[in-house]
């Protein structure tokens, strides 16, 4: 009889469904997964060495490219570390921008989750939806900080600026042979005209549609619910002791949201759910996760009412934190300094060491910061959710087959902007 | 109770329930931070799991403080930080490992499973090594890496850099050719610098 041996195979590193550069050795039993090993560190750019030979302010752009479908919550974890340290007030209006960005953050971080978690397990329709979404929660990013992705609009003390009255308009181009007429360009800036505020509710109108839309692709599917109902399973211990966070944490049945625990900016005023599921397979997971993009839809709403009622300042007046506007810079000469010692000097940040911790889409995203007093950080170290999340690959895929390490590698919501850092 | 009634409380909980193996504690910003001794690291870890309710390890990360000023303890260390989530409270403990040859700490795998990945990258970055741990392998760089790349005198360009050899037709290794420079010096002021009135 012929020797039966395991043998292994390599998954990755440009694997479609590998989301990225993940290199994973598996060693097989057949088509059965006998251990799994994560090879990572393939986009390691040493964020957190190089921060340290930054001053803050140019790290905050760096946060962006850790979490590259949530930026903005990476850059609140960073600059939270950095005004625990100075103590420095975030005026109220900046807390309830970054909350209302914050919940945007997670929808649009979900909502690729959704696309591409789907699209790996062969349902391409929602994929198609997902982006259309995302399209105007990315515009708002634009209409706010000029980038549609790496944005840098969060600043140690508050946010670079206040909320537009004005949305940017599409424009007809009449250059190009079938290029957009002005019927199609007037079509889309209908819901243009206002300020962001206006668009954004516009949008927050729309999305519970939306979200019965995915429901009714995916929630009875049978295909579905065959490829993930009983897959990956995680009891609630064993996510705990494998330091899962957030959605991961949640599906298993562990009802634990920073958001609620340990309230930060205005959370705690806010009205919302904390979904959590039962049997912590990726079904559960899924369902955690659709549900948590209906509760942000609800934050950002309550934002929206909020925002319109209560001008005021979005970022804090100490100059040596946040620089002058631009007027008086030109007419004071106080200001002028200031504005000149922040942007080549940096700012000074007392010693001492903080943990910031947000609740980001994925989990819970923190920054441990050593300050020695100098302009630049002595150690900033980034735990990103999803680093514990791909440890917990092996346990979670052992005795599973080849394609459902597709759907685990989907569930974990994996980024390797964070993971590798 | 607030957090800082609660974070004191703690404190004090484990003060009497540890006694000389904490070796310093003080709570900043309304955060508990611990000194743990090296050699009862791993039993510390243990209860404080199942007597105090800390399920979760959050982080755990190597340290570097040989540049850091006026620094009388060893150059290396670990800082843990650890989340109760039936208590609600977190814990940060910071572990020296003694000076010697090799920065040595023992591995708390057998505690916290996700330490697993956290020791390994702090033995890839920092080149401590942990004592227990079962698969102690390089995690982020480079197979075949030389070096730990966050220790404080690892230059931020490195030592090496790769290009394509079109002679030897193969990616070759060479020492950096881009000299390091720093744009903006790294400074630090006395307090109260530039306060006005």
């Amino acid at each position: 009889m012929a020797e039966i041996r395991n043998y292994t195979m390599n998954f990755g590193p440009q694997h479609p469904a590998a989301h990225g550069v993940l290199r994973l050795v598996l060693e097989l039993d057949g088509e059965v997964i006998e251990r799994a090993d994560p090879h990572i560190g393939l986009l390691h750019r040493g964020t957190e060495k190089l921060a340290e030979t930054r001053t803050f302010l140019q790290s905050v752009p760096y946060m962006d490219r850790l979490d590259y479908v949530s930026m903005m919550c990476n850059e609140h974890a960073y600059v939270l570390a950095i005004e625990k340290l100075l103590q420095v007030d975030v005026p109220i209006r900046a807390q309830y921008i970054r909350v209302m960005f914050d919940e945007i953050t997670r929808i649009l971080n979900h909502l690729l989750w959704i696309g591409a978690h789907a699209l790996d397990i062969g349902a391409m329709t929602v994929f198609l939806y997902a982006f259309r979404e995302r399209e105007d929660l990315v515009d708002c990013y634009e209409a706010v900080s000029g980038a549609r992705l790496h944005a840098a609009y969060y600043r140690p003390g508050g946010v670079y600026r206040d909320l537009p009255e004005r949305m940017p308009q599409h424009l007809a181009n009449k250059e190009v042979r079938g290029g957009r007429s002005d019927a199609k360009a007037q079509r889309l800036n209908r819901n243009r005209q206002g300020s962001l505020l206006d668009f954004i509710e516009d949008f927050v109108d729309r999305f519970p549609n939306y979200l019965d839309d995915y429901h009714n692709l995916l929630t009875d599917n049978r295909i579905w619910k065959q490829r993930t109902v009983g897959i990956g399973v995680v009891t609630p211990e064993r996510a705990l002791s494998l330091g899962f966070t957030g959605p991961m944490l949640r599906g298993s049945g562990v009802a634990w949201d920073l958001r609620k625990k340990q309230p930060y900016e205005t959370y705690a005023e806010m009205d919302f759910d904390i979904p959590v599921g039962v049997n912590g397979d990726c079904y559960d997971r899924y369902l955690v996760r659709m549900e948590e993009m209906k509760q942000s839809n609800r934050i950002v709403r309550q934002c929206i009412d909020w925002l319109r009622r209560n001008p005021g300042p979005v970022i804090t007046d100490n100059h040596k934190v946040a620089p002058p506007s631009r007027e008086s810079m030109k007419e004071n000469m106080e200001e002028l300094i200031h504005h000149f010692k922040l942007f080549t000097e940096g700012m000074h940040v007392p010693p001492g060491e903080t943990l910031a911790s947000v609740e980001a889409p994925k989990g819970e995203f923190a920054i441990y910061l050593v300050s020695d007093g100098a302009n630049k950080p002595y150690r900033l170290k980034i735990r990103a959710p999803g680093f514990a999340h791909m440890a917990g690959l092996d346990e979670m895929s052992r005795g599973h087959m080849i394609a459902d390490v597709v759907a685990i590698i989907g569930t974990q919501d994996i980024v390797f902007g964070e993971v590798d850092r | 109770m607030s957090l800082l009634n609660r974070v004191e409380t703690l404190a004090g909980v484990l003060s009497h329930a540890f006694g000389e193996v904490l070796e310093e504690s003080s709570i900043q910003r309304d955060e508990l931070t611990v000194r743990v001794s090296t050699e009862h690291w791993l039993a510390t870890a243990l209860r404080l799991r199942d007597e105090f309710g800390f399920e979760q390890l959050i982080d755990l990360c190597g340290m570097d403080y040989s540049t850091y000023p006026h620094w009388s303890r060893p150059r290396f260390g670990i800082v843990v930080h650890l989340l109760s989530i039936q208590h609600n409270l977190r814990l940060r403990i910071k572990i020296a490992s003694p000076e010697g040859p090799v920065p040595l700490v023992e591995s708390v795998v057998t505690v916290w499973s996700v330490a697993n990945w956290f020791e390994r990258e702090a033995f890839d970055l920092f080149g401590i090594v942990f004592s227990g741990h079962p698969d102690l392998r390089r995690l982020l760089t480079d197979y075949g890496f030389v070096g730990h790349p966050f220790r404080k005198d690892f230059p931020v360009s490195g030592f090496v850099e790769m290009r394509y050899d079109p002679e030897q037709k193969r990616v070759i290794y060479q020492p950096v050719s881009i000299p390091p420079r720093e744009v903006i010096p790294r400074k630090t002021r006395p307090e109260h610098y530039g306060d006005t009135a």
